[in-house]
């Protein structure tokens, strides 16, 4: 629980720094004349059901006015009073460009109900409230939301929305030999794949841990070769296909601590023999098959109602 | 364990950019063979490591890995940085070797990653079903 909460409230912080103030703000603003009444003021309150507006005078603002300075006027009987005496002259502004976070952080510190907000050129261009900055922040939340939702939908709904007796969907990746810069990729772009299909996080990991040891493999051992995932409903077959040299003994191959890899390899944190025993220990079934000189066809199938622990 | 707190035991520091340091870790573990980091590690590990180059990082993704300490006061190649930022993993850096590090957080509560049937199988036909 603590844990959710400490999250949304960072996605939130995220936002703040994420949206601009002028993303937020009323853009249609209120204004009134120095000239007005406070009288006349209270009217413009009432009609427009807002608790204060900018000043201004001749274009430019001057000062902000609000229902405070409205009731003390009331408690004085100064209701013929003008809002230019009222007023607060030379209010504190905010930029619209600015990130959201600097209003946030500008309520707090002063408490004021409402900051103008004004162009890099001093012009007026909105009005913003603490009611602004939370809509601002839900209506982004729902978009997000949205997205994520749409994202799933198109995802995991895929096999119930495809109508045929079978239904497969085949996911390849190239495997350069001994491109260490790149290796890792194929493992990674079907892991992202996966997560977004909707499968469980415990069976992609088996997945990953699977063909991540099985695309080094590729990467060191062979001269190249390539990653096919094929998911159906209820598990994934993933073959892992090389053009050579092919493992003269598959059975040592498998023993744990066996390894064939050379010194460079082992400085990198591979070849310590534990690869195939890792497929192995991660996969449901495994078949290894290789011929020297051709190549090697791994294929293993997991199920995703996890038959084996982690 | 927060990673503030890990920081905070370790002396250590922060390599990557833009860390949540209230990120949660469940549990650590200690090694430099990446197959090993596969085979016994869960998702929400910390990791603590002296090998720097960017594999450990795909290593990490792959197997879970929420954040990585370098150990032997090891600092990353930027190749490493980079891919780390790019795949959200926090990476840090300790002046103590891999067994201070592990001691000073262990010590402090972070438990182990527990035992793992692939080793435990063999385990127990060496010694304990021999009589």
């Amino acid at each position: 629980m603590e844990q959710r909460t400490a999250k949304e409230i960072t996605k939130l912080q995220e936002l703040a720094y994420e949206l601009k103030v002028g993303q937020a703000m009323t853009k249609e603003v209120i204004t009134v004349s120095p000239y007005s009444t406070m009288a006349e003021f209270m009217e413009v309150l009432r009609v427009n059901r807002i608790s204060g507006t900018p000043v201004l005078e001749e274009g430019r603002m001057i000062g902000i006015v609000s229902i405070e300075d409205l009731i003390k006027a009331l408690a004085a009987g100064e209701l013929n009073a003008t809002v230019g005496e009222k007023m607060t002259p030379n209010p504190v502004t905010l930029y619209a460009d600015e990130p959201l976070v600097h209003a946030v952080s500008k309520f707090s510190e002063l408490r004021f109900g409402r900051f103008p907000v004004i162009n890099r050129a001093g012009e007026l261009v909105g009005i913003i409230t603490q009611g602004d900055i939370a809509r601002a922040m839900l209506r982004r939340l729902e978009v997000d939301y949205h997205e994520e939702e749409i994202h799933r939908y198109r995802a995991s709904h895929i096999f119930e929305d495809i109508i045929a007796d079978e239904i497969a969907l085949v996911f390849g990746y190239r495997v350069a030999a001994r491109d260490f810069e790149r290796a890792g990729e194929a493992s990674s772009g079907l892991k992202r794949t996966l997560s977004r299909l909707g499968i469980h996080p415990r069976v992609i990991r088996r997945v990953a841990v699977a063909t991540y040891e099985a695309e080094m493999n590729i990467v060191i051992y062979t001269d190249g070769g390539e990653i096919v995932a094929e998911v159906r409903p209820g598990r994934i077959r993933i073959e892992a296909l090389d053009k050579g040299p092919g493992i003269p003994d598959i059975e040592q191959a498998m023993q744990p601590g066996f390894s064939t890899a050379p010194e460079w390899v082992r400085e990198m944190g591979f070849g310590a023999g534990m690869g195939l025993p890792n497929i192995q220990a991660s996969a449901d079934e495994m078949k290894l098959e290789s011929t020297v000189g051709v190549g090697t066809h791994l294929d293993i199938i997991i199920y995703f109602d996890e038959r084996k622990g982690t | 364990m927060k990673l503030r707190k890990v920081l905070e035991l370790i002396e250590g520091k922060l390599i990557t950019k833009n860390v949540d340091l209230n990120q949660e870790v469940q549990m650590g573990c200690g090694a430099d063979l990446m197959s090993d980091v596969l085979a016994f590690t869960h998702e929400g590990t910390l990791l603590m490591s002296g090998l720097t180059n960017p594999q450990v990082v795909r290593t990490a993704e792959m197997a879970g890995i929420k954040a990585i300490v370098f150990v032997r006061g090891k600092i990353p190649p930027s190749e490493t940085v980079a891919l780390a930022e790019e795949k959200g993993i926090p990476l840090l850096a300790s002046k103590y070797t891999m067994f201070e590090t592990c001691g000073r957080l262990y010590q402090a509560g972070l438990p182990s990653c527990g035992l793992f049937e692939l080793t435990l199988r063999r385990w127990r036909e060496a010694f304990e079903n021999k009589g």
